[in-house]
């Protein structure tokens, strides 16, 4: 398996130590486990793979009612019997009635895809567990026609989870993981200037100040994310705002903060001056 | 040196496993980390370690361990000395042993050897292939050929230097239990039965019932089977509770998340449970507590949560609730005898460690309700009591003369 350079792609910024982990996930074939505090771009990432890497992106968008069977195939039972009973159609061949779900379709594609696996944290405890035979083969087995597909090329597994839930050993052993670490200041300046390469200077440097300054607030229940302060930007940018502005009071705060325990946290230290 | 990175890992309490330790020799052997520390230090914290709250213990051990070694050492003769004789670690278990040989641990080694070989070749010649172009993926930190600036860890700080800055010391975090080993306690509350109610299509039955009848579809429908528990959590919020909110969040968020319960509700106090209990952490909003008790009934599982360290007279005193402007006709000990009365299956878990729990209230409170611990084996023995298990025993059973009358009062 040739070393596929994955670099980050023009709308998205990759530190060095995500690149590398995403490189040998691909290279060792184990599935990267992505988390990080919400908004630091864990999704993101995989459209930002298939892109660079010119791959399909597959996306199985786990739901607390998920079951590992969903990702492989659905055998669609009651169409068959519907069909059976008044429909005119021939339903002898069951594979008729397989619906393949996005981890199976990984399987059973020619050229080597993207699979993303987004929060993987919302499905029930078992779920993970139950994935563990398919991730370690890259097969399965469609039980009601006993074919068993098994990947030709291996996909690229990128699995999100947010930070909050523990995830079982034995799935975790089986990953490369990576923890995306909170954009330093340097970082963050060139992921604005991705999404607003306009934005002045000087409204940048007072917006990051104050941003940072949030984060570091000691209590902060949910801190700001990197969305957040995008979208802030462009609503300070849209209602004109000037950068002195920011330095005496917080405009918008409410696009930052979203809980009020927080808003009155800030409010506070504002007024107690504690801006540097 | 490598098998003796392992131990020190293993040594500073690090669970690295086989399979964990195997990959990361065939990415070294692939030639993924070149010469360089600093990648190595990435490589191997993205393979071996895998939750976030352990990054600081691997950066401590990592910056024990390599202290001495500069930023450009060759891997690869470390792995070469590794292939010459490939120790493995004395205190492999059975299983480990077992999964080992399922892997083909021989085959595994000659595959490494013959890769290090090749790689020579490629390299001209020699022993050591360290690759310093810049178009390795691995680029020293710093630029990228494509042009893309890379942030993160650049400006030349070595790998020993990145692991003793120790960034992700905020995310350590001792934790007594976490939310995956709540809900797996939580999991074991669960009692499940058929249930009245809207029926679903039973597909096995029905395909056996339409082949019996030669082919006619016969539509079986029966009750679903769902988790019949019903609890009540009651969270003491606020005061001497705030260096365990984190811990009773985990608690409150698995509950919530635990989607097998029948019904879930939970509430909020402040040291005690007085006329109101509170929908919100900040005391606002509430109810009656007498109305919660007369929704709930002997079939509702109530767990406590507290540290049920207070002045006696919050207990014991019409009056003597801690908030100043709330003036309780009955006594914290009799709204707290209420709820074990109405609900016999009701338990208090206590996040101070017990050798505290001799503190006067705490003995009060613990002569009404079975009082554990909040750690993984606390809540256990809990639900163990709760599911009729283990006995449910307070060190007393509560008296109370007016019980009857609680529906009247308040």
């Amino acid at each position: 398996m040739p070393f596929q350079l994955f670099t980050g792609s023009d709308s998205y910024i990759v530190s060095p130590e995500l690149r590398d982990a995403v490189n040998v996930a691909a290279a060792l074939e184990k599935p990267l486990l992505v988390r990080g505090e919400p908004g630091t771009g864990k999704t993101v990432l995989a459209e930002a793979i298939a892109e660079s890497l010119v791959m399909e992106l597959l996306t199985w968008n786990i739901k607390s009612t998920t079951q590992a069977q969903d990702g492989l195939y659905l055998y669609d039972t009651i169409k068959r019997l519907n069909d059976a009973r008044f429909g005119d159609r021939d339903i002898s061949d069951v594979r008729d009635y397989i619906r393949y779900g996005p981890l199976g379709r990984s399987f059973l594609t020619e050229q080597r895809v993207v699979l993303l696996i987004d929060e993987i944290d919302k499905a029930d405890m078992e779920f993970p567990n139950d994935l563990l035979h398919e991730i370690d083969r890259m097969s399965f087995q469609v039980s009601e026609t006993e074919e068993v597909f098994t990947a030709k090329v291996r996909p690229i597994v990128i699995i999100t989870s947010n930070a909050e839930k523990e995830l079982p050993d034995a799935f975790l052993r089986r990953c490369v993981f990576h923890y995306i670490e909170f954009p330093e200041r340097e970082l963050m300046e060139e992921i604005v200037r991705v999404h607003h390469p306009d934005v002045e200077k000087e409204l940048l440097d007072q917006v990051l100040v104050r941003f940072y300054w949030l984060r570091d607030l000691p209590d902060l229940r949910k801190r700001p994310s990197t969305s957040e302060l995008i979208d802030w930007i462009a609503a300070l940018r849209r209602a004109g705002i000037e950068a002195d502005a920011i330095e005496a009071e917080l405009p918008f705060l409410g696009v930052l903060l979203k809980r009020e325990s927080d808003t009155n946290l800030a409010t506070a230290a504002i007024r107690r001056g504690r801006v540097n | 040196m490598f098998t003796g990175f392992l131990y020190h890992l293993r040594a500073y309490g690090l669970k690295v496993s086989m399979m964990e330790w195997l990959a990361l020799m065939r990415a070294l052997c692939e030639g993924y980390a070149r010469s360089n520390l600093t990648v190595f230090y990435h490589l191997s914290r993205a393979l071996l370690v895998k939750r976030e709250a352990d990054f600081d213990t691997f950066d401590r051990a990592f910056a024990t361990f390599f202290a001495d070694v500069s930023d450009i050492f060759d891997v690869t003769d470390a792995i070469l000395d590794w292939l010459e004789k490939p120790e493995l670690p004395r205190e492999l278990s059975e299983e480990e042993r077992k999964a080992l040989d399922a892997l083909g641990f021989e085959d595994l080694l000659s595959t490494f050897r013959k890769r290090l070989e090749e790689q020579d070749e490629r390299h001209d010649g020699g022993n050591k292939w360290i690759g310093t172009g810049g178009t390795s993926p691995f680029g020293h930190g710093g630029e990228h050929p494509t042009g893309i600036r890379i942030g993160g860890a650049g400006g030349g700080r070595t790998a020993v230097q990145i692991a003793s800055s120790r960034r992700f010391r905020n995310l350590r975090n001792d934790r007594i239990l976490d939310t995956r080993q709540i809900g797996v306690a939580l999991r074991r509350l669960r009692k499940l039965d058929r249930d009245q109610g809207p029926e679903e299509l039973d597909l096995p039955k029905t395909i056996d019932q339409s082949a019996r009848n030669g082919g006619e579809i016969d539509l079986v429908f029966s009750p679903p089977r769902r988790n019949k528990v019903r609890l009540l959590l009651l969270i003491d919020v606020g005061g001497s509770m705030d260096p365990h909110t984190v811990l009773c969040e985990r608690l409150f968020s698995a509950a919530h998340a635990a989607s097998h319960f029948k019904k879930f509700e939970s509430r909020f106090f402040h040291n005690c449970v007085y006329e109101k209990l509170y929908t919100d952490i900040s005391r606002w909003k509430g109810e009656k507590t007498s109305d919660v008790l007369k929704r709930v009934d002997e079939k509702w599982t109530v767990v406590f949560v507290g540290d049920a360290w207070m002045s006696p007279y919050e207990l014991t005193y019409s009056g003597g609730a801690i908030d100043y402007y709330h003036d309780n006709i009955d006594t914290g000990l009799t709204w707290l005898q209420r709820f074990r009365l109405r609900c016999p299956k009701s338990v208090w878990l206590n996040p101070e460690p017990k050798r505290i729990w001799n503190a006067p209230t705490i003995r009060m409170i613990r002569q009404v309700f079975p009082m554990f611990p909040l750690t993984i084996d606390g809540l256990t023995d809990a639900i163990d009591v709760l599911r009729g298990v283990k006995p449910n025993k307070a060190t007393t059973e509560p008296v109370l003369d007016e019980s009857k009358n609680w529906g009247a009062l308040a």
